[in-house]
């Protein structure tokens, strides 16, 4: 019998050729388009944008084809692009109270300027399979009925709260220093909220989900309320050093979360609320909403909490919040280890044959006292 | 390849890593944080090892690419192709014929020479992560060689087990100032760190480090007066070239326990047989594999 020890080159490429068949699948059925992942998966798209840190629709939809579906595969395919890319500069801070909001909801007063728009939502539907989707070709959906016309701004929820002083104010209390970016500078502890809002932002959203339900459910003690959930286009503007004011240089989705927090105050500070923040391309509530949970969680060192839980442990969060390194790592395991795994034989064996030996040396002893 | 620069990274990111690797040999040990890029090979699979090489390759260079010791296992393939696209330069399987060799889990067993560089693999740099998981405490516990965590665990080792039992990975202090994590070697590899000749570089990707040991320097295997350090050691030969001083790998040949042990480093097995050293069962693996065409 012949074993394989050692895999080669030959064995790559052929298993390469085999992921490529495989991604076709049956030739009988119609090839995907990008264009078809991008206009029909456009969720899907949305995620991968945002974890993969880059703003294109139609290279995220490759991604996706690329991979199978595979959406942390495809979010490693767009990173491992975008790390490629020159820089130009960064772009002025985007103005979400200047979206053209497709969505706009608050859980904290029933009603408010620009009033509730509820937009494109799985929200209020009910889960159940749709089997008219079973057959293609059909006539599509006929539009949606249009509301009344879009008020010119619509003032952000917290903003409202802001004035009456009831919530922290979000000022840059340091407006001249540098933005930190995570992606050409280490990160390190402690760390600041700008870097720390940009590595959620790229952040697994099963994780930051699941951190984020843990501190609802008491890991982290923060009773929040969505104080507003929208979607829309921003538009983005770029300062060319050599002109020296705006130029436009488009619109990007994205989805906005603020959360309002409790906060007890301090001795230097009455109570009031608090703010947690989540940002991310295209639609992607859920992972917006976890984001501002865990961005409040993690504020507890600077409002003087507590720290017990892991939402609120930045170095727990940050360090293992990145889907690409995870799931890089953990995949690791299946690269070979023999040498190590051979030299930790060579050890057990050693340790078990000295208590082998030990064993022996003690049981006349044991016989010796059995008989008395 | 086209759209891509030569070695991948462009020149403003080579730099920032080279930077990043002078501070490393100007302080021995010292783990350098730096900003380790997305690379299109997964994190854990070398993204660190393969930053710095892209970093220091050129064109005159010869590069030789191991895994486990051996040339030919899957990464090893992966990374060698990955280099020979990028950068199209000469690969080799020859340890004595390169002038850098990207390495995971091994050094080779061939001694190396002032004019080679090693760049090993790095999955996690910090040598105390296992007994502090915060990266603000190990910083400060290496400011102030507070190292006695370690010492009490290989204690704690020897107390229990009656020897130190830690096979790989093994802990070194580099130059009587950091201790050292040396990558996931087998501790038979820690005297070759030891004043070795070769620039020692090593990078960790995932974690976004860089640290190295420059030539001739001190690496201390650490250890008690009445346990001193010793290497592992086996009853058998290499059952192919016969060589009773190298790391062997053990290889199950059957379902019924039959094993044989052959060399891991394959350059130095392959060597030694065209030398004529012969084994107990030089044809035991079989020819070996053909290569794909090109």
């Amino acid at each position: 019998m012949y074993v394989a020890v050692k895999g080669g080159e030959a064995a790559i490429a052929n298993a390469e050729r085999l992921l490529a068949e495989k991604r076709r699948g049956d030739p009988a059925v119609p090839e995907l388009s990008t264009a078809q992942i991008e206009q029909q998966l456009g969720l899907a798209v949305d995620r991968v944008m945002t974890e993969g840190s880059l703003y294109d629709r139609e290279l995220a939809a490759l991604a996706l084809k690329q991979a199978c579906g595979d959406q942390l595969e495809a979010v490693f395919l767009l990173r491992a692009f975008r790390t490629t890319l020159p820089r130009f500069g960064a772009s002025e801070p985007i103005d979400t109270a200047r979206m053209q909001v497709e969505r706009r909801i608050s859980a904290t007063f029933k009603d408010l300027p620009g009033g509730q728009v509820l937009g494109p939502s799985f929200d209020y539907t009910h889960r159940l399979l749709d089997f008219s989707l079973l057959a293609t070709g059909g006539e599509p959906p006929p539009p949606a009925p249009l509301g009344e016309a879009e008020p010119e701004s619509m003032p952000h929820v917290l903003a409202m709260l802001d004035r009456e002083g009831l919530i922290e104010s979000e000022i840059d209390r340091r407006p001249d220093a540098p933005v930190p970016d995570i992606t050409r500078d280490p990160m390190t502890f402690p760390a600041d909220r700008a870097a720390r809002l940009q590595g959620l932002a790229r952040g697994d959203e099963g994780f930051l989900l699941a951190l984020g339900y843990s501190v609802q459910r008491g890991y982290g003690r923060n009773h929040p309320f969505a104080g507003e959930i929208r979607f829309g286009a921003v538009e983005v503007e770029f300062v060319p050093e050599e002109l020296g004011f705006a130029v436009s240089l488009g619109d990007v989705a994205v989805t906005e979360c603020e959360m309002i927090n409790q906060f007890k105050g301090s001795a230097t500070e009455p109570p009031q609320f608090t703010r947690g923040y989540g940002l991310a391309f295209g639609h992607c509530e859920r992972k917006t909403m976890a984001m501002a949970l865990v961005d409040r969680a993690l504020r507890a060192r600077e409002l003087g909490e507590e720290i017990d839980s892991p939402a609120q442990d930045e170095e727990f969060v940050l360090y293992h919040a990145d889907n690409v390194e995870a799931s890089g790592f953990v995949q690791h395991l299946k690269l070979p280890h023999y040498v190590d795994f051979q030299a930790e034989l060579v050890l057990v064996r050693g340790m078990r044959r000295a208590a082998e030996a030990a064993a022996q040396r003690a049981r006349p002893l044991a016989v010796a006292a059995g008989e008395e | 390849m086209d759209g891509y620069n030569f070695a991948y990274l462009d020149e403003q990111t080579k730099r920032m890593i080279r930077r990043a690797i002078l501070k490393a040999v100007a302080i021995p040990g010292y783990q350098v944080p730096f900003a380790s890029r997305e690379m299109p090979l997964p994190y854990g699979w070398g993204t660190g090892g393969i930053q710095v090489t892209a970093a220091i390759i050129g064109l005159a260079d010869t590069l030789k690419v191991i895994d486990q010791g051996a040339d030919d296992t899957t990464n090893a393939v992966s990374i060698r192709r990955f280099f020979a696209r990028t950068t199209g330069v000469a690969t080799t399987e020859r340890t004595a014929d390169a002038t850098i060799i990207q390495t995971r889990h091994r050094i080779p067993e061939r001694s190396l020479r002032a004019d080679q560089i090693i760049v090993f693999q790095v999955p996690i740099p910090e040598p105390l992560r296992w007994l502090e998981p915060r990266e603000t405490e190990t910083r400060k516990m290496h400011a102030l060689s507070e190292y006695g965590a370690m010492h009490v665990k290989l204690y704690e080792d020897v107390a229990r087990h009656g020897r130190i039992a830690t096979a790989y990975d093994y802990p070194v202090m580099v130059g009587g100032r950091y201790l050292m994590r040396p990558s996931p070697i087998p501790k038979f590899d820690n005297p070759k760190l030891d004043r070795s000749p070769a620039l020692q570089l090593f990078g960790a990707g995932r974690e976004k480090r860089i640290y190295a040991v420059p030539p001739h320097t001190e690496v201390y295997s650490l250890d008690f007066e009445d346990h001193p350090f010793e290497v592992q050691k086996w009853e058998q030969a290499c059952a192919l070239c016969g060589a009773g001083d190298s790391f062997l790998d053990e290889v199950i040949v059957d379902d019924r326990g039959g094993r044989i042990f052959v060399c891991s480093d394959s350059d130095h097995c392959g060597e030694r047989r065209a030398a004529g050293h012969v084994g107990a069962q030089p044809d035991a693996l079989g020819q070996p594999a053909d290569k794909v065409a090109p």
